[in-house]
């Protein structure tokens, strides 16, 4: 059943959670700035709690089942992260407090800064991007002021292989660079000859997704490193697939010069509906001093009778500011407990069945359907949801049918490099009975799509609300459910 | 320590896929690189975790422990129990992109109700799910102006009495654009209230005039004479605003702006120690296909029923790439559905209280520092919401740590930024500071050395 807005909730003269009045002398609003009229809802408190956990039941969730959204690595959250980013002590602390008030908040920084270098076989990291995106953003800022900085204008070019992100052009085009696509070749490596002849004087660096979206580490790693290197270009990690490589493979070890990691996916904060992320960026020693500003150093090192302190400094060549103060705090809280809890030998963990759980349904999956790029996969893989002799069924039909076995579906239409795409993530955090089931259903759903087409191309049944007419809202262009009477909807 | 394999699991699994053992699936890596030592401290059970992480916490001082008179950009408030409660659910917060409108409806009638709410507290007609803050949906917006124009307007005003850090990471997001002058915030234009040196430099060349309501100093400036300069030469003007000051203040879109953005802290989102927070973005129809980041439209499905959709998305980085305005992916999820949370538990009457709070606590702690000899008002004479410059006739830094020494938070010292403002302090009073409170801050005050 469709649950109201907010706005048709209202009554007027209902309240939810009011104040006390001002207990001291009062002054005036000036009248020439004062509101006319603030039509905002009316609602008791008890109706706003019904509204939104109503609001809660119509989503899924990871709490609720397996969500196996490619790229996205949407593993268990663990609660007790929630727990503690909520500790007084972290969430009422101030940004601009003074430094000797928030000595806990700067060394959880300072050490996360070099957990996360650690993991990474980097130099240095910031904590700073609000998202992996935003980390793209200061990766390639940095790469820009490098070559600025050495006088070396030429270097115009990006290239960024036909399997990356599509957040990976954007990025290289907000700085002003050239991006060069790169293609993969047939085996879903970058391929080289096209990589050698795209590294010339105008190359400023590539961005290297390794695992790329296919799930499929780069055979020639250190090769594709070497080549961009020796023609004078950096190479950018996206990181966004480093759940499989935790305590396998330190990008920073082979070469590469910087690289963010996605703290929403590798460790563990919550994706929030869409939001916050947090996209901290690990450099190599060359690169330390391009880090954003402000960055946290340890200001004195203490001794045996005092501890360390603490502070923010900016780097020498700092590329500045992305950001208003310093980063997603709590979630930077999250993550280090994460790591904390889990160490080397339980990061090592995440990777291996991160990486086996993948392997395991790619396994179970790929007689029913079509595996364009048959190799040991990664943390991922990708499927065509196609088949020639079913040629109306498509990789949508077969996602919105997952829904009615009440599995979010993977992925799909990414990366465009495969045809319809069905892109599995199935993260550690499941277990073998749930990939079994999945793996059921999907194999269950290749079978309805001969024997009964109907069901796939009219799903989801069991939904809230069925398919949506996504042409009608674009047309439309509906954004706010204005309360009826106050505003004009078409004005 | 998540991971729930057996033994025996693990030997089914290999099983099938046909190797041996789990290392072997990482043959690809190079041997060289493969399985490097960690240097990581020895994990921690839950238990130990949450001791360790509550002896960091502790190791904090916070505005629970001192009296708070410090905002600048973030802002204590009381947050409704209710709030984080619902915000706990793990069908909100352990959900992603709601890419799959059918399963994901309660995220996005939220985020719908997120836009109107925002729409209607900044009198704009469109407002999108949400940027990472303040200063990037101020970042955004003059990506925006720049696109608007297609680059052929080279000039963008930014007042100077805009956050210094939204100023920075402005100048940050357009580093590439060589063409592009970022101007009107240098010392000579000033700060004056007339904003008369601003104006005097909008010309048909200049893409973008920005603002603050009530700008950085707390000060509730007319914008009206500015707009209608920036529109005479066919610029656009867009306003940062404080939420909370807009429910007593009429909103931005009502004068003319033609986007406005701000900082959505204030609208139930813990200080955390600077994020995540919430920007919030919103403009006027004629500007709608050029808004970047999500949005969530309003459509129906194949029975007819309403339903909610990402929409317009062919504007984005995943379909565009290089030529997306914008490389935002993700919106601030689930502090917009703090924030929508927050206001709808509030409502038309409690929103109100809590900023007209603000403005009498704030009214009564100007009105007491000044009386206290030594500190005086430099801007008395411009109306101001919940925040004041206060001139002090010693040393800013000295004072603050006096203030410090007594439990207060005395405040921000301007001249970091504003040389101009030596000897100046920004104070921010919200409804959390009690009036037993301000009168510890004036005898505090009363008690200094004065120069």
């Amino acid at each position: 059943m469709r649950e109201p807005t907010i706005f048709e909730l209202s009554s007027p003269g209902r309240t939810g959670v009011t104040f006390q009045e001002p207990d001291v002398p009062l002054t005036d609003i000036p009248q020439e700035f004062a509101r006319a009229n603030l039509p905002f809802p009316e609602i008791s408190e008890l109706g706003v709690v019904r509204h939104f956990t109503k609001l809660s039941q119509k989503n899924y969730a990871i709490d609720l089942g397996f969500y196996p959204l490619g790229s996205c690595t949407m593993k268990y959250n663990p609660k007790i992260n929630e727990a503690i980013a909520r500790y007084p002590g972290f969430a009422a602390t101030h940004p601009l407090q003074p430094e000797d008030t928030v000595q806990g908040n700067l060394y959880l920084m300072y050490t996360l800064q070099n957990w996360l270098a650690e993991i990474g076989g980097f130099a240095d990291t910031t904590l700073e991007p609000a998202a992996g995106a935003q980390g793209e953003l200061v990766g390639t800022m940095i790469i820009a002021r490098y070559h600025k900085d050495r006088g070396d204008l030429k270097r115009t070019r990006i290239l960024i292989p036909d399997s990356a992100h599509g957040t990976n052009p954007a990025s290289s085009a907000m700085l002003g660079f050239d991006p060069v696509q790169l293609p993969s070749d047939e085996r879903g490596n970058v391929d080289l000859k096209a990589l050698r002849e795209l590294c010339d004087d105008r190359l400023a660096g590539l961005m290297f997704t390794n695992p790329n979206t296919l799930g499929l580490f780069d055979e020639n790693t250190a090769e594709v490193i070497r080549i961009v290197h020796e023609a004078g270009g950096l190479v950018y990690g996206d990181g966004a697939n480093m759940n499989a490589l935790l305590g396998v493979f330190k990008p920073g070890n082979c070469g590469i010069d910087v690289m963010h990691f996605n703290l929403h996916k590798t460790f563990s904060t919550p994706h929030g509906g869409g939001g916050p992320g947090s996209g901290a960026v690990m450099v190599c020693e060359k690169l330390v001093d391009y880090l954003p500003d402000p960055h946290v150093v340890m200001t004195d090192p203490g001794d045996e009778e005092t501890a360390p302190t603490y502070g923010f400094a900016r780097p020498k060549k700092s590329i500045g500011r992305v950001k208003a103060f310093h980063g997603h705090f709590g979630m930077l809280v999250r993550a280090y407990t994460y790591i904390a809890m889990l160490g080397q030998d339980g990061l090592r963990d995440v990777a291996e069945k991160a990486v086996l759980n993948a392997n395991y349904l790619q396994a179970k999956l790929k007689g029913s359907y079509t595996l364009p790029y048959d190799r040991s996969c990664m943390h991922e893989f990708v499927l065509e949801g196609y088949w020639k002799d079913v040629p109306d069924i498509r990789a949508l039909d077969i996602a919105k049918r997952l829904m009615d076995y009440d599995f979010h579906p993977p992925t799909n239409y990414f990366p465009l490099i495969v045809h319809e795409a069905l892109m599995i993530e199935p993260t550690e955090t499941e277990s073998i009975e749930t990939l079994d089931q999945f793996a059921d259903a999907m194999v269950k759903i290749a079978e309805e799509a001969r024997t009964q087409p109907e069901l796939l191309k009219n799903a989801p049944h069991n939904t809230p609300v069925k398919r949506a007419d996504e042409l009608k809202a674009a047309k439309d262009l509906v954004f706010c459910c204005y309360p009826a009477g106050d505003w004009d909807r078409n004005k | 320590m998540f991971t729930p394999h057996t033994k025996a699991d693990v030997e089914a699994m290999l099983k099938t896929i046909g190797v041996g053992k789990v290392e072997d699936l990482f043959n690809v890596v190079p041997e060289k690189y493969r399985f490097p030592d960690l240097n990581l401290p020895e994990p921690l059970s839950e238990m130990e975790a949450a001791a360790e992480l509550d002896s960091i916490a502790s190791a904090n001082a916070t505005t629970r422990d001192f009296i708070c008179f410090l905002g600048a950009g973030a802002y204590q408030h009381y947050i409704p129990a209710a709030v984080d409660n619902l915000l706990q659910r793990g069908e909100f917060y352990t959900s992603y992109t709601p890419y799959q409108p059918e399963i994901s409806q309660g995220t996005l009638q939220a985020i719908f109700e997120f836009q109107s709410l925002i729409s209607l507290l900044t009198g704009m007609d469109v407002s999108n799910a949400s940027h990472y803050d303040g200063a990037t949906a101020a970042a955004e917006a003059v990506i925006l102006a720049n696109h608007h124009f297609r680059g052929k307007r080279s000039k963008v005003l930014l007042s100077r009495a805009i956050n210094p850090q939204y100023r920075e990471v402005i100048r940050g997001y357009m580093q590439a654009n060589a063409a592009l002058h970022i101007v009107g915030d240098d010392p000579e234009t000033g700060i004056e209230p007339d904003l008369k040196n601003l104006i005097a430099q909008i010309d048909l060349d200049t893409s973008l005039v920005m603002v603050q309501y009530p700008d950085f100093f707390g000060r509730i400036i007319d914008y009206k004479p500015l707009i209608e300069a920036a529109h005479a030469q066919g610029a656009l003007v867009a306003v940062v605003v404080n939420p909370t000051a807009l429910a007593l203040l009429t909103p931005p879109g009502e004068i003319g702006a033609d986007i406005v953005v701000g900082e959505g802290q204030p609208l139930g989102i813990p200080l955390s120690y600077g994020g995540p927070y919430l920007g919030f973005f919103a403009v006027k129809n004629p500007l709608l296909r050029k808004i970047s980041g999500r949005l969530v439209g309003e459509t129906v499905d194949t029975q007819g029923e309403l339903a909610y959709v990402l929409t317009l998305t062919a504007r984005e980085q995943h379909i565009r790439r290089e030529k997306a305005t914008s490389n935002i992916c993700s919106n601030q999820g689930l502090m917009a559905l703090a924030a929508t949370i927050y206001m709808t538990l509030l409502g038309k009457t409690g929103f109100q209280q809590v900023a007209n709070l603000c403005y009498q606590n704030a009214h009564y702690t100007a009105n007491t520092v000044q009386e206290v000899p030594g500190f005086s008002l430099p801007f008395k004479a411009t109306p101001f919401f919940h925040e004041f410059v206060v001139q002090a006739d010693q040393d800013v830094p000295e004072l603050l740590v006096h203030l410090q020494d007594h439990g207060i938070l005395g405040g921000y010292d301007l001249s970091q930024d504003y040389p101009e403002l030596e000897g100046c302090l920004l104070m921010a009073v919200t409804e959390m500071n009690s009036r037993e409170d301000i009168d510890y801050l004036t005898d505090v005050l009363s008690e200094v050395e004065h120069a």
